[in-house]
C-alpha cells in the first residue's frame, strides 16, 4: 500500500507541518516502510479483545472542582516569542 | 571519588571524608575537562550546583540529612528545571527556561540533592542512538565511535564516564535500558504510574516513565526511592505506598523461578550476545535459582503496536508546539496558518516530523480503527502474554538489545531497521511493566546489557536479583578508559 505524495501533503497539512519539497520523497518512502511494518497487525485476530490504554487498566480520578493555582501569567509568559499587554501576539487573523 | 558509587558517596558524606561542596567541584571539574569528547550534556549549572552543594552540607551541618543529601546528579533534559534551559535536545525548545521544576526534580531538590545539569537525549526522546539531537551526538565513552543508545544516551554516557554518579531518564520503548545497556551502566524502568510525569515533556502519555540510570542496582534503589510515588498533578499516576527499595537487596535468590522468553533468543540474536546472556543466567543458576523456557507468542506484534501508539500519542503531545506560546517561532510569517507551519516545519527535526506525520496519519479520518484502535487491542495481547508468564515464573530474563552498540551513522537511513532494535524493550512498556538493564559482559569492548522484567510494581524483586547479581559479578565495575 505505497503512498503517494498527495498524502503525505494532505497529512503533513492536518499536522500543520510544512516540509521542503525535497523531503517530501523521503517521508513518502518513510511512511510507505512504517505502514508496511504496522500492517504486520491487521492480519491478527483481535475479535473480543478490549483496547487497552492504562496498563494497570485505570480510570481517570477526578477532583473537587477547586481552585489551586495562583495567577502566575507574567511568569510563564516569559517564554512567550510575542507578547503585549499581557496577550500573545499572533499575525492578524481578522482582515 | 568518581569511581564510587553513589552509595558510597553517600557514606563519606555522611563520614564526613568530603564535603557535598568538594563533590560537586570534582564532578564539574570532570565534565568540565572530559565533555568535549562525549558532548552528554546540553546545558551545566555550576553555579546552581555549588549554591546547592553548600545548602546540603549547612543541611548536614544542622544534622537533618537525609541518605542522599548532598549528593550530584544529573538530570535528562526532558525534566522541566526552574529558571534553567529546558531543551528536549529540540530547536524548538532551544530557547525555553522552565518556569517551574518537575515533580521528580522537586523531589531529588526537597531531599537536598545537586543538580549538575542537562543532559543531551534523542529530540523529543524519539529514537534509539542519541544521532537526533539539535545538539549533537552524544558519543558512548566505552568506544567514541560507537553510540550510547538512546533515547537517554546523554545520561547513561555521563554516567559511564564518571562525569555524575547518577542521573534520571525516561523510558517511552526501552529510553533507559538501551542506553543503559550500550553504556555499562545499571538503568531502571519503573511500572507506568509509578513515578510522576509531570513536568517531564511528554512524548506518549500512555508509554512515558521516568527512572533511575546509575552505575549499581543499589545506587538505583536509593534514587527510586526518592523519585516514586503518588502525584496528584499526574493524572496516569498511581496511588500506592512506596516501599523502601533497599529493604530487600539481600533477599537470597533461592527458589526464584526464572523465564527465559524463547522469542528472545531467535536468529536475529547475535551468537555472543547470547554466550554473554547465557552466561549471566548460569550465575543466576549458582545464587539457588531455578530456570525453565517460556514464550511471549505475540513479541513480534509489539513493533507494529508501539510504532502505532507512540507516534499516535506524540503526534497529538507536540500539536501544542505552535510557536505562540513559548519555544521557536519562524521568522516574518505570513498568517497564523504560516506561523504554525513554519514554526513547527524549522523547529522539529526529522525523525520527530516522521513520527508526527505517521501519528496524525493513524489518526486521521476513516484509519483511527484500524490503526490505533487496533494498536490498542493488540496491546492487551501483548500484556496477556506476560501476564500468563508470570504465572509460572518470577523474573523474565533475556538481552536487553539484540547486539552491542553499533557505530554512529550506521543505522540511520532506514527507520524502521532503527525500530527493530527496540525489539526487547518496547513490549515492557506496552505491558506498563518494570525492566531493569544490568551489565553482563563485553563484545569487542563494547558492554552487554541483561534484561530482567517482573510484574507491575514488583521493583523490589528486580532490584534484589540485579544486587545479587552484582554482588556475585563484577561487569557493573568495569569502567571504559575515560573512567579511570
Amino acid at each position: 500500500m505505497a503512498l503517494e505524495r498527495s498524502d503525505v501533503e494532505k497529512v503533513a497539512h492536518l499536522a500543520r507541518l510544512k516540509i521542503e519539497e525535497n523531503d517530501i520523497p523521503e517521508y513518502t518512502r518513510n511512511l510507505t516502510s512504517i505502514l508496511e511494518l504496522v500492517n504486520q497487525m491487521q492480519a491478527v485476530d483481535i475479535e473480543g479483545t478490549d483496547p487497552l490504554a492504562h496498563p494497570l487498566d485505570a480510570t481517570q480520578r477526578l477532583r473537587h472542582d477547586e481552585v489551586t493555582e495562583s495567577d502566575q501569567r507574567e511568569h510563564f509568559q516569559q517564554n512567550a516569542p510575542a507578547k503585549e499587554a499581557g496577550l500573545f501576539l499572533v499575525p492578524k487573523v481578522i482582515e | 571519588m568518581h569511581n564510587k558509587t553513589i552509595a558510597e558517596l553517600a557514606k563519606g558524606l555522611a563520614d564526613g571524608e568530603f564535603s557535598s561542596v568538594e563533590l560537586t567541584r570534582h564532578f564539574l571539574g570532570r565534565i568540565d575537562a572530559l565533555d568535549s569528547q562525549y558532548n552528554s550534556f546540553i546545558t551545566v549549572t555550576p553555579e546552581q550546583a555549588l549554591a546547592q552543594a553548600e545548602a546540603a552540607d549547612a543541611t548536614r551541618a544542622a544534622g537533618n540529612a537525609k541518605t542522599l543529601t548532598g549528593i550530584p546528579i544529573a538530570h535528562k533534559d526532558i525534566f522541566c528545571t526552574n529558571g534553567v534551559l529546558t531543551t528536549c535536545a529540540s530547536k524548538m525548545l532551544s530557547n525555553f527556561i522552565a518556569p517551574y521544576d518537575a515533580t521528580v526534580v522537586e523531589k531529588f531538590n526537597a531531599t537536598g540533592m545537586v543538580s549538575l545539569g542537562k543532559t543531551n537525549m534523542d529530540e523529543f526522546a524519539m529514537g534509539s542512538s542519541n544521532e537526533n539531537s539539535f545538539f549533537g551526538a552524544v558519543k558512548n565513552p566505552w568506544d567514541t565511535n560507537a553510540v550510547p543508545g538512546g533515547s537517554s544516551g546523554g545520561s547513561a554516557a555521563a554516567v559511564a564516564a564518571r562525569l555524575a554518579p547518577g542521573a534520571t531518564g525516561t523510558d517511552t520503548g526501552g529510553s533507559i535500558r538501551q542506553p543503559a545497556a550500550f553504556c555499562g551502566i545499571t538503568g531502571l524502568k519503573p511500572t507506568y504510574g509509578r513515578v510522576s510525569r509531570w513536568g517531564m515533556i511528554a512524548y506518549a502519555s500512555s508509554l512515558d516513565q521516568g527512572g533511575p540510570m546509575a552505575r549499581t542496582a543499589e545506587d538505583c534503589a536509593l534514587l527510586l526511592n526518592e523519585m516514586a510515588g503518588f502525584d496528584p498533578k499526574d493524572s496516569t499516576s498511581l496511588k500506592k505506598a512506596v516501599p523502601d527499595y533497599t529493604a530487600d537487596l539481600n533477599q537470597p535468590l533461592s527458589g526464584l523461578r526464572i523465564g527465559l522468553p524463547k522469542e528472545y533468543f531467535g536468529k536475529e540474536l547475535s551468537a555472543e550476545m547470547s554466550e554473554a546472556i547465557m552466561a549471566a543466567v548460569k550465575e543466576f543458576e549458582k545464587l539457588g535459582a531455578t530456570v525453565q523456557e517460556i514464550s511471549l507468542p505475540n513479541t513480534m506484534l509489539a513493533i507494529p503496536s508501539y510504532y502505532i501508539i507512540a507516534p499516535a500519542e506524540a503526534s497529538s503531545n507536540l500539536s501544542r508546539f505552535d510557536g505562540v506560546r513559548y519555544g521557536y517561532r519562524c521568522d516574518n510569517p505570513e498568517n497564523l496558518e504560516d506561523l504554525y507551519k513554519r514554526s513547527r516545519g524549522e523547529g522539529f527535526g526529522k525523525e520527530v516530523q516522521r513520527r508526527i506525520l505517521v501519528g496524525t496519519y493513524a489518526l486521521s479520518e476513516g484509519y483511527y480503527d484500524a490503526y490505533y484502535r487496533k494498536a490498542q487491542r493488540i496491546r492487551r495481547l501483548i500484556q496477556q502474554d506476560f501476564l500468563n508468564a508470570f504465572n509460572e515464573v518470577d523474573l523474565i530474563m533475556g538481552p536487553t538489545t539484540p547486539t552491542a552498540a553499533f557505530d554512529l551513522g550506521s543505522n540511520t537511513d532506514d527507520p524502521v531497521q532503527m525500530y527493530m532494535e527496540d525489539i526487547y524493550t518496547l513490549a515492557v512498556n506496552l505491558a506498563g511493566l518494570p525492566g531493569i538493564s544490568v551489565p553482563a559482559g563485553l563484545i569487542n569492548g563494547r558492554p552487554v546489557g541483561l534484561q530482567i522484567l517482573a510484574g507491575h510494581f514488583k521493583e523490589s524483586q528486580l532490584l534484589n536479583a540485579a544486587h545479587q547479581f552484582q554482588t556475585a559479578t563484577n561487569w557493573h565495575q568495569l569502567a571504559p578508559n575515560a573512567g579511570q
